[in-house]
């Protein structure tokens, strides 16, 4: 399964995922400007991603736990998630999101 | 007048595999000074999940970050380490002896055979909002911390956040401020919510504005800010100010490690595999900040780490000196130093 992200400078990534993965994962794999510092432990916000709008309803909702963690970064939008709470799967074959300005590496 | 301490080996963050070195160091009867950024021990395990479960420590199903560093903290007693906490080494110094001079921005000079960084992913700073050109006014208008509630004393004050640290600083400066201005991207707190109510009741007094949005940009001159700008929901909006406190919690930065003339591997320090040794002969790194082929930032990997440097440290520390490798099951040597023979 594929996903599309668009990273900071703009550039387009077509990646590769696997059912199972955290898609925060996929994209620092292929080595995209994220920063993840704490591996997917709900417990920092540098894997902050927009999820197109097409995509919002199939990505669903933050958790409340999700929302704490959202509070520490200052460019939150409507369709903010954090990619280490998003799980590949058939459903998001296709996904298409954008890097956040606060989840790249210094 | 700086504090001189010396001593044999100093260690560069009191994470997991920092401490598990001081176990490590005991046994060959090294003892260890701690320094880190921190206000106390675990690193990442207790800032950034002091609370999760972690299930792949050898030998425990499943203990989380705290009870980790609770442990270790338990382990490593009977050695003394010595902590210094809430401070950042600056400069490390090659002597002509081949022995390090280190200095933090405490003040403090170390005098010490051997340097261990196990800083981890870097050191802990205040996250940085992503807001244009933001660097030119810190520590001139915008502070992520108030060291001296005087430097706040009738400003104009914007506290930008939802966390403990934003609601805290919110009650304290009110009093002296001339206004205050609490910004939050959403109207639920994560802080206390005997704080939430004491701001709320603030708001509903007029001594507080309490504003739903994020900032965008900052206007001003001279690293001196006048006004806010917002994002909301109806629309951008600018507020005079001339302090900006942004509280976003912590992120790590590899810091002034950068500068030690050792050699990098993107944000991480390059070692070998046999004593976990830089470019620098006597400056070790173990644990998540090095760099190997095969590496994997596990915490078990640097305690392995951890173990193999100690063997290397003693002999810088005490040169000629035979080492005899024993087991803490059998070694009546060793369980006299860990203080149960």
């Amino acid at each position: 399964m594929i996903i599309h992200v668009t990273d900071q400078a703009g550039e387009n990534h077509e990646l590769e995922g696997l059912e199972g993965w955290r898609v925060m994962e996929v994209i620092r794999d292929w080595g995209l400007n994220i920063k993840a510092e704490c591996g997917g432990a709900l417990s920092c916000a540098t894997c902050h991603v927009y999820v197109d709008p097409a995509w919002t309803d199939a990505v669903g909702k933050p958790s409340e736990e999700e929302e704490d963690m959202l509070d520490s970064v200052g460019d939150v939008r409507p369709t903010s998630r954090l990619s280490c709470q998003i799980l590949m799967s058939d459903a998001l074959d296709g996904l298409k999101l954008t890097l956040a300005p606060s989840a790249g590496k210094d | 007048m700086s504090t001189e301490i010396t001593t044999d080996v100093v260690v560069i963050g009191a994470g997991p595999c920092g401490l598990f070195a001081a176990f490590e160091l005991g046994l060959l009867d090294i003892k260890c000074h701690f320094i880190d950024i921190l206000d106390r021990p675990g690193g990442q395990c207790a800032e950034l999940y002091p609370e999760k479960p972690i299930y792949d420590i050898p030998g425990f199903p499943v203990v989380t970050g705290q009870q980790l560093t609770d442990n270790l903290m338990a382990q490593i007693a009977p050695f003394s380490p010595e902590f210094h906490f809430s401070r950042m080494v600056n400069s490390i110094e090659k002597q002509p002896d081949g022995s390090f001079k280190l200095t933090t921005d405490a003040d403090e000079i170390f005098y010490t055979k051997v340097v261990v960084i196990a800083a981890g992913g870097g050191s802990f700073q205040p996250k940085r909002p992503p807001v244009p050109e933001i660097e030119q006014y810190e520590n001139k208008s915008v502070f992520y911390a108030v060291r001296k509630m005087d430097d706040f004393r009738g400003q104009d004050v914007v506290i930008v956040g939802g966390g403990d640290s934003a609601l805290d600083w919110t009650l304290n400066l009110q009093p002296i401020v001339r206004t205050l201005t609490l910004v939050h991207r959403r109207d639920a707190f994560k802080a206390a919510p005997a704080s939430v109510n004491k701001m709320k009741e603030l708001v509903a007094e007029g001594k507080v504005n309490f504003q739903l949005g994020q900032v965008a940009k900052l206007d001003g001159e001279d690293g001196q800010i006048n006004h806010v700008h917002l994002t909301t929901e109806a629309g951008d909006l600018s507020i005079p100010a001339t302090r900006l406190l942004p509280f976003f919690g912590l992120t790590m930065k590899l810091g002034p490690v950068a500068d030690w003339g050792l050699e990098l591997n993107d944000n991480t320090i390059v070692v070998d595999t046999e004593k976990f040794e830089t470019s620098v002969p006597g400056i070790f790194a173990i644990g998540d900040i090095n760099y190997y082929p095969g590496k994997l930032k596990l915490i078990l990997s640097g305690f392995h780490e951890a173990a193999l440097m100690a063997q290397a440290a003693k002999a810088i520390v005490s040169p000629g000196e035979r080492v005899v490798f024993q087991y803490t099951t059998s070694s009546t040597k060793l369980q006299k130093k860990l203080g149960v023979a």
